[in-house]
């Protein structure tokens, strides 16, 4: 693994966002946070070509242009106004990556505020989306700051919708309900087990099962043999550094 | 066509304690903060306040005007939250009913078609529906047999929005990338207001953009205020972008009870020309920060 070590820690979280598009078509991706972001860019310039990316504003955008690039530089194809972003959603033509101030062991999200909903110790931003994405088109999570205090046992308002909340939702709330991936500065992590509960999927190198284990405020299911995220190859590596993030943001949000 | 010009002191005289009020703009974007202001300088109490939260929402919870906020989210943009609305739900100073940013949409929708609910997916499983007794679910009549939410209808008393540009008339002109969801605030309100960066003639939108931008029709629109810098400092393009250096002294003022008042009394216990002065000239002596 010595290829490894000259690979930052944010570039294999790019990889495991950019992994939650494989086999995505004409879709629109919308990544919340740095890595997310050059993910959803990183796929549509390797393995999903079609993959539709918007501008951060009201627009569809062409090509993968690097983070931070001047909205006047942009080529735009389509207007995609906050009206419309409902239509896509409700369509289920989208893959969302989200991020969670917490997020639990059936795959509900947290934005909205910590404590009691009614009082809270810790307004946060408001549930925004997050109930309508979950029950309409794939989502997935990134946190990057793995913690106890963000993988949580039972997070405090269920604003994405995990597998257990839209099972006893019924029929309605699970008809297009997949929860993907999660995606930490510590590993990646699925529901791929006979009850929807959060798996540990890989281990970004460098990390241990342990470190995890001790960042987590519930049981994780752990495989026997638990893989690393993939290595980026020199391609994709190069197009993270030279094409996408030049200006490195992507180790602001996550150190090494 | 009738001249619906009017001043914001008459637009405040629309207005009465305990009603439940939208405004429009979304986050820290194109919000009528003229109007905020004049509501923060009158006597209204009482409200509701339906919106796509940013620093409206925030400054009117913090002079106390609010009873209830109807939300999905309450966002500086550029900054996560507001500083005055953490505040006034930490201390359970108002009442709150939090919804999907979709059933809030079809909420306004619901109230401008005349219809008590419009059905969705969004909501269920989550603790919108748990929290929120009030909201109930309904079950398709066809052989689906879909159970989904019934997003009542957010009638308003009365609406706010801002554009760019309109006419005496009430005819408004949106020339930003996003009309947002202004039309549904005027469409679900009794009395419906919009403030605006310039009025112009009639003749005048042509030349200001294309047929698309001309989104407010004078059918939703009671009366119209010009108000220029009228969304400072939130987003109004192309007019003006969001005055960065400002939002940050007014959420760096909202962290401590001295720089809070002296804010206030420099920006806010004035009228609007003299907010407008004031902005030019910043409390305590701050750099003006060309944007």
């Amino acid at each position: 693994m010595n290829e490894s070590t000259d690979v930052s820690r944010a570039e294999f979280c790019v990889i495991a966002c950019a992994e939650i598009f494989r086999g995505d078509g004409e879709v629109m991706a919308s990544a919340f946070g740095t890595a997310p972001a050059l993910g959803a860019r990183l796929a549509k310039l390797t393995f999903t070509p079609d993959l539709v990316l918007t501008d951060g504003d009201a627009a569809l955008m062409v090509g993968a242009p690097a983070l931070g690039t001047p909205p006047s530089e942009l080529t735009i194809e389509s207007h995609m106004p906050y009206r419309k972003v409902f239509d896509v959603v409700w369509s289920g033509r989208r893959n969302l990556i989200m991020m969670a101030s917490q997020i639990d062991r059936t795959g509900n999200q947290n934005i909205s505020a910590i404590g009691d909903w009614a009082k809270p110790k810790a307004q946060l931003v408001g549930v925004r989306g997050a109930p309508g994405n979950t029950v309409n088109h794939p989502t997935s999570y990134w946190v990057p700051n793995h913690s106890t205090r963000s993988f949580v046992d039972q997070v405090d308002v269920v604003c994405g919708v995990g597998y257990a909340r839209a099972v006893s939702a019924g029929p309605s709330a699970t008809r297009f309900h997949q929860i993907r991936h999660v995606v930490s500065n510590l590993g990646v992590f699925d529901f791929e087990t006979p009850e929807h509960v959060m798996r540990l999927r890989s281990v970004h190198p460098g990390v241990t099962v342990e470190e995890i284990v001790e960042a987590t405020g519930f049981a994780l299911v752990i495989p026997d043999d638990v893989p690393d995220t993939r290595l980026p190859t020199p391609e994709e590596l190069a197009l993270i550094r030279d094409v996408l993030d030049p200006r490195g943001l992507r180790d602001r949000e996550v150190k090494s | 066509m009738a001249d619906k010009r009017l001043s914001l002191d008459e637009l405040i005289g629309e207005l009465r304690s305990g009603m439940t009020i939208g405004i429009g703009g979304w986050g820290s974007r194109r919000k009528p903060m003229a109007a905020v202001r004049a509501m923060l300088r009158s006597n209204l109490t009482d409200l509701t306040v339906v919106s796509y939260g940013g620093p409206d929402v925030g400054l009117l919870c913090a002079a106390g005007k609010v009873r209830k906020v109807i939300f999905a989210f309450v966002t500086l943009d550029s900054i996560p939250t507001d500083p005055h609305f953490r505040v006034a739900r930490q201390t359970g100073a108002i009442e709150a009913l939090e919804v999907d940013e979709g059933m809030f949409y079809l909420g306004l929708l619901a109230a401008s078609q005349r219809v008590p609910f419009l059905p969705t997916r969004a909501g269920l499983g989550s603790d919108v529906l748990a929290l929120n007794p009030s909201l109930r679910t309904i079950t398709s009549p066809y052989d689906d047999g879909e159970e989904l939410v019934a997003m009542p209808a957010l009638a308003l008393d009365a609406a706010v929005i801002h554009v760019n540009r309109a006419d005496a008339g009430g005819s408004g002109q949106i020339l930003g990338p996003d009309p947002f969801f202004d039309d549904l605030f005027l469409g679900a309100a009794e009395r419906r207001y919009v403030t605006t960066e310039r009025l112009v003639t009639t003749e005048q939108f042509a030349s200001e953009g294309p047929i698309q931008t001309m989104c407010i029709s004078r059918l939703l629109t009671d009366g119209v205020i010009q108000t220029p810098g009228g969304a400072h400092f939130t987003a109004c393009v192309p007019d003006y972008s969001r005055d960065e250096a400002f939002q940050k002294a007014y959420v760096t003022a909202a962290g401590d009870a001295d720089a809070w008042t002296a804010f206030r009394e420099h920006y806010l216990e004035v009228d609007e020309a003299g907010y407008q002065a004031a902005r030019m000239d910043p409390v305590g002596g701050q750099q003006e920060v060309a944007r």
